[in-house]
C-alpha cells in the first residue's frame, strides 16, 4: 500500500516537472531556428516549424508531447537530424552513469572514511587535518577544481589524460572533480554524527562487553552514525547529477549532460524536455530506493500506509 | 569470604576548558565475594567515574587515573593494557548502566547484542551462544524468548530493556557486577522488580554487586555494606546496620533524614540537605562538607579530617569523631547541663 502510494506520487511529480519545464522553455526568448533565420527563406522556416508542431497553439503542443511521453517516446531532436531524443539518451547514458556512480561511490567511501577518522581522533591532529581537507572540498566548486586538475595532473605532470573518454584513466579526474564537494560534506556530516553516537550509552555498553575496538567502532558506531547520512545521499545524488552537466562539458565527455547543455543553447526543445525528464526520473527513483534502504537499516521505521 | 576487589586511594581527573576537574579524590573501598556494596551520594560526587575506573573505561585522552590501585585478584586494573582490559570486561566484570532507553544499540537485534559478548569471551558456536542468550533472557524474567531474541530495543518497555541490559552484563557469568543507578530511570513499581531480580541473581550465582545509587531506600533493600561518597571521597563506610542505626558523619545523617520513612504510613516529608557540593575545579583543603555542615568547626575548614574507625567495617572522616572533639559532641547531645 505504501509502495503503491509512493509510485503514484512519483508519477504526479514527474508530470509536474514536465509541465513546468515545458512552460519555462517556451518563456525563454528565441526558438530552435533563430540562428538559421537569417539564412533561410521564410517558407522553409514555416515548414520546419510545422514539422516539429511548433506552429500549433502551445496548449496543443503540450498535449501532443504528453501523449508521446506516456508512450515513453521523447520525440525527435531538432538539432540532430539522424537521432531522436531516446537514442541520444541511450548513447549518452553509459558515460554519464559511469561518471555519476563512480563519483558518488568515491564521495561516499572516502567521505565516510575521512569523517570516521576525524571523529575517532576528536580534537587531535588527524581530526584537524581531515576537517581542513573537508573545508577545502566544500569551498572549491567543481568547475574551478576541474581546470586546476587538468592543468596540473593533466598538462604539467602528465599523470592523467587531459580530457575525453575511453580508458579508466580518463574517468579519474572528472570523477574526483565531481566527488570532492559531496565527499567533504559527507565527511563533516559523518564526523558530527559519529561524535554524537559516541556519546550514547550503547557505545559504553558495547565497550563494557569487552568487544574489540574495531567491533565497537564498526558494529555499534559507524552503523548508527550512517543512518542520518543515508537520508543525505538523496540531495547529494542530485548535486552529483547536476554537476555532471558542467564536468562533462569541461572534460568533453560524450554523456547526456553534454547534450543537455548544448540543447539549451540551441533551444532544442525536445532534448531539453527529454533530458530533464530523464534526470528527474532517475532522481525520483533514487530517492525512493534510499527511502526503502533507510527503512531497512533503521528498524524503528516501519513501512506503513500511514507513513511515519 | 575472600577479597574480590580492592580500591586504594583512587584519584581521577578530567582536563576541560575550564581547568582540571578532580572528580575522584582518593577513594578507597573493597568488596568480598558474594557481597553487595552500595556506593551512595548525591549526583556529581564521582560515583560513575569510580565505576568507569574499575572497568578501565575512564574516557581518554581528557580523563586520567592520577593515583591509586584497583586490585582485582592479582591484577591492578590501572596498569593493564587495553587488550587485557577487554578480556576482563564482560567476562569477569559486567556493567549495568543507568538509562535503559539509551544503553542498547537501537539498530541491533537484542539477541545479537547479548550473543556478542558471549562469542567474544567463550569458545562457543553461534548456535550454542544463542542457546545461552535465550537462557539468559529466561533468567532475567523475559517470556516468549524465541520471539524476543530477534526483536529490536524499541519493541521493549523501559523495564524490559533494563532486564536485557542485565542479561548482557550477566552473559559470561562475571564475578563482579557493577550496576550504576540501575533503577533510577524506571517507574517505582518496576524499580522494585529490577532490584528483586538483582537480589535473586546474586543468590543464584553468588556474584558480587557494586550498586551505585543516590537512593538510600534502595540501599536498605539490597546492600550488605555501604560507602557514602561526597565530593570525590568516601566520607563514611560500614555495614547497612551501622550506617542506618549509627551514622557517624553529618552528611550520612543528612542523607538519612532526606529519605522518606518507609515504615510510617503517611510518608514523611523529605528534608533535603541545604546548599550544594563544592566546586571540583578547586576542592576545599579541609572537610568538603564544611560549607553545608550544621556542626562545622574552624578545624573543619582548615584540615581534612582523618579516618576514624569504629568497627571492622565502620569508619568515617569527620572531626566530630576525633578524640579532641568528643567533648563537643557530648555537649551537643547532653544539651545545656555541661555548659553551665
Ligand atoms: N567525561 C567527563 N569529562 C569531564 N568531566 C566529567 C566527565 N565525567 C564526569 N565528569 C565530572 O566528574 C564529576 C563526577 O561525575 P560522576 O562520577 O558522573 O558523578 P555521579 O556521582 O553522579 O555518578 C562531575 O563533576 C562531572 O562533571
Ligand atoms: S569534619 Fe566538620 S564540617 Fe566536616 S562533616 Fe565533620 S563536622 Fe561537618
Ligand atoms: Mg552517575
Amino acid at each position: 500500500m505504501y509502495i503503491v502510494k509512493r509510485l503514484f506520487t512519483m508519477i504526479v511529480t514527474l508530470w509536474i516537472i514536465a509541465t513546468l519545464t515545458f512552460m519555462m522553455m517556451h518563456f525563454i526568448p528565441g526558438d530552435p531556428f533563430a540562428s538559421d533565420a537569417k539564412m533561410l527563406p521564410e517558407e522553409i522556416l514555416e515548414n520546419m516549424r510545422a514539422k516539429y508542431n511548433l506552429d500549433k497553439p502551445l496548449a496543443e503542443q503540450y498535449f501532443l508531447y504528453l501523449k508521446d511521453l506516456a508512450q515513453l517516446d521523447l520525440g525527435p531532436s531538432i538539432q540532430s537530424k539522424t537521432r531522436d531524443v531516446n537514442t541520444l539518451i541511450a548513447e549518452g547514458f553509459g558515460p554519464s552513469a559511469l561518471l555519476g556512480i563512480q563519483s558518488l561511490l568515491m564521495a561516499i567511501i572516502l567521505g565516510i572514511g575521512l569523517g570516521v577518522v576525524a571523529a575517532l581522533n576528536h580534537n587531535r591532529v588527524l581530526d584537524y587535518l581531515s576537517m581542513f581537507i573537508a573545508i577545502i572540498g566544500i569551498s572549491i566548486p567543481s568547475f574551478i577544481l576541474a581546470p586546476l586538475l587538468i592543468k596540473y595532473f593533466g598538462v604539467e605532470w602528465g599523470i592523467f589524460p587531459v580530457a575525453s573518454w575511453g580508458t579508466w584513466q580518463h574517468t579519474i579526474m572528472p570523477s574526483f572533480a565531481l566527488a570532492l564537494g559531496p565527499l567533504a560534506i559527507i565527511a563533516r556530516f559523518v564526523r558530527t554524527s559519529m561524535l554524537e553516537v559516541y556519546n550514547q550509552n550503547y557505545i559504553k555498553t558495547a565497550e563494557a562487553k569487552g568487544l574489540s575496538t574495531f567491533s565497537v567502532v564498526v558494529n555499534h558506531g559507524i552503523r548508527n552514525a550512517l543512518i542520518p547520512v543515508i537520508s543525505f545521499i538523496g540531495p547529494l545524488f542530485a548535486a552529483v547529477i547536476t554537476g555532471t552537466f558542467v564536468i562533462e562539458k569541461i572534460f568533453a565527455i560524450p554523456g547526456i549532460g553534454k547534450y543537455f547543455v548544448d540543447s539549451i543553447f540551441n533551444r532544442d526543445y525536445p532534448v531539453i524536455l527529454g533530458t530533464t525528464i530523464f534526470y528527474s526520473t532517475i532522481l525520483i527513483i533514487t530517492l525512493f530506493i534510499i527511502d526503502l534502504a533507510y527503512r531497512f537499516v533503521d528498524p524503528r521505521i516501519k513501512i506503513t500506509s500511514r507513513g511515519e | 569470604m575472600s577479597r574480590l576487589l580492592e580500591v586504594n586511594d583512587l584519584k581521577v581527573s578530567f582536563r576541560t576548558y575550564g581547568g582540571e576537574i578532580q572528580a575522584v579524590r582518593g577513594v578507597s573501598f573493597y568488596i568480598d565475594e558474594g557481597e553487595t556494596l552500595a556506593i551512595v551520594g548525591e549526583s556529581g560526587c564521582g560515583k560513575s567515574v569510580t565505576a568507569q575506573a574499575v572497568m578501565g573505561m575512564v574516557p581518554v585522552p581528557h580523563g586520567k587515573v592520577k593515583n591509586g590501585q584497583i586490585l582485582f585478584g592479582d591484577r591492578d586494573i590501572t596498569k593493564l593494557s587495553k587488550k587485557k582490559l577487554q578480556q576482563i570486561r564482560g567476562s569477569e566484570i559486567g556493567m549495568i548502566f543507568q538509562d535503559p532507553m539509551t544503553s542498547l544499540n537501537p539498530t541491533m537485534k537484542i539477541g545479537t547484542q547479548i550473543r556478542e559478548g558471549i562469542l567474544k569471551h567463550q569458545k562457543l558456536s553461534k548456535n550454542e551462544a544463542k542457546e545461552k542468550a535465550l537462557e539468559l533472557l529466561r533468567l532475567v524474567g523475559i517470556s516468549d524468548v524465541e520471539k524476543r531474541y530477534s526483536q529490536y530495543p524499541h519493541e521493549f518497555s523501559g523495564g524490559m530493556r533494563q532486564r536485557v541490559v542485565i542479561a548482557i552484563a550477566l552473559a559470561c557469568d562475571p564475578k563482579l557486577i557493577i550496576a550504576d543507578e540501575p533503577t533510577t530511570a524506571l517507574d517505582v513499581t518496576i524499580q522494585a522488580q529490577i532490584l528483586d531480580l538483582l537480589k535473586d541473581i546474586q543468590k543464584k550465582r553468588n556474584s558480587s554487586i557494586i550498586l551505585i545509587t543516590h537512593d538510600l531506600g534502595v540501599v536498605a533493600e539490597v546492600a550488605d555494606r555501604v560507602a557514602v561518597m561526597y565530593a570525590g571521597v568516601v566520607v563514611e563506610s560500614g555495614t547497612v546496620d551501622e550506617i542506618f542505626e549509627n551514622p557517624k558523619h553529618p552528611y550520612t545523617l543528612g542523607l538519612l533524614k532526606s529519605v522518606p520513612n518507609l515504615d510510617s504510613p503517611d510518608k514523611e516529608r523529605l528534608i533535603p540537605i541545604d546548599g550544594s557540593p563544592p566546586d571540583l575545579f578547586a576542592p576545599p583543603t579541609g572537610c568538603p562538607f564544611a560549607a553545608r555542615c550544621p556542626f562545622a568547626m574552624e578545624v573543619c575548614v582548615m584540615h581534612m579530617p582523618d579516618k576514624e574507625t569504629f568497627s571492622d567495617h565502620h569508619y568515617a572522616k569527620c572531626w566530630l569523631n576525633d578524640n579532641r572533639a568528643i567533648k563537643v559532641e557530648e555537649m551537643i547531645t547532653a544539651g545545656s547541663e555541661q555548659l553551665v
